[in-house]
């Protein structure tokens, strides 16, 4: 039997590099094998560890459940142990993941438009100027690969 | 800032195209010096990718936003991984003088 099929995770930005490297190796046998880090895994412990997020806020804003996230989260300081310790490389890559940006409604010229600046919030409509602006969620569902 | 909308036709009457990849003509409006350019679509019939396509041709002339009625799934990553952002209007009788006007607020 096929394992069910995991559910796509959202994802903000991508981590601005693709991984870390150790350097200072106390033994002169150094592990060559990279920890592979997923992106929903650096996008949990960006939530949890430096937005201060709990898991249950976290979970929503990566459309998981909250028992997902802690198992991604769990994971994710798994593999960050198993690297620190080993003196092992770290590659960020790959994951069930989309990247998104939160959509807005502008009450007076009655347009939606997306926030490609993922960090600020949206206040004034792109097409009016108008500040009548609403946060809104995209009834459809994002496209599954 | 340069800001494209879809257009039905080439003229500043014309009404504003609900598609993004398909539309007839595209048309460039930069905020700035308050000018207009009408490029006609070459992906209007195209088969299959019009949408990415359509964004290789307006990525080259540094779109900021894009006005239009909808936008595909094959287009939306690629506008958001580029940072242009998407204003969709829903309403399609919008001439595409008033959308400019609207710019203008």
């Amino acid at each position: 039997m096929s394992p069910r099929i995991k559910k796509l995770r959202k994802v903000l930005n991508p981590p601005p590099v693709n991984g870390f490297k150790p350097y200072g190796s106390r033994n002169s046998n150094s592990n060559p094998e990279p920890v592979m880090f997923l992106y929903e895994e650096y996008e949990a412990l960006r939530l949890c560890d430096y937005d201060m997020l709990n898991h249950h806020g976290a979970s929503e804003a990566m459309a998981v459940s909250r028992p997902t996230f802690t198992r991604i989260y769990s994971s994710a300081r798994r593999k960050l142990a198993t690297a620190f310790v080993e003196g092992r490389q770290i590659l960020i890559e790959g994951g069930k993941v989309y990247f998104d940006s939160d959509w807005y409604e502008c009450k007076k010229c009655s347009c939606y438009f997306n926030n490609p600046e993922k960090e600020k919030s949206a206040e004034k409509c792109p097409l009016c100027g108008s500040d009548n602006v609403n946060g809104f969620e995209p009834p459809d569902e994002p496209h599954q690969l | 800032m340069k800001v494209a909308i879809t257009s039905t036709g080439n003229l500043p009457g014309s009404l504003i195209d609900p598609r993004f990849g398909r539309c007839a003509w595209f048309i460039i409006y930069d905020t700035e010096s308050k000018s207009t350019e009408f490029i006609p679509n070459p992906y209007k019939d195209s088969d299959e990718d019009a949408g990415p396509d359509s964004i290789k041709l307006l990525e080259s002339r540094n779109i900021s936003k894009i006005i239009s009625g909808e936008f595909g799934y094959k287009v939306k990553p690629v506008l958001d991984k580029l940072k242009i952002q998407m204003i969709v209007i829903k309403y399609s009788n919008r001439k595409i003088f008033e959308i400019i006007d609207l710019l203008n607020h």
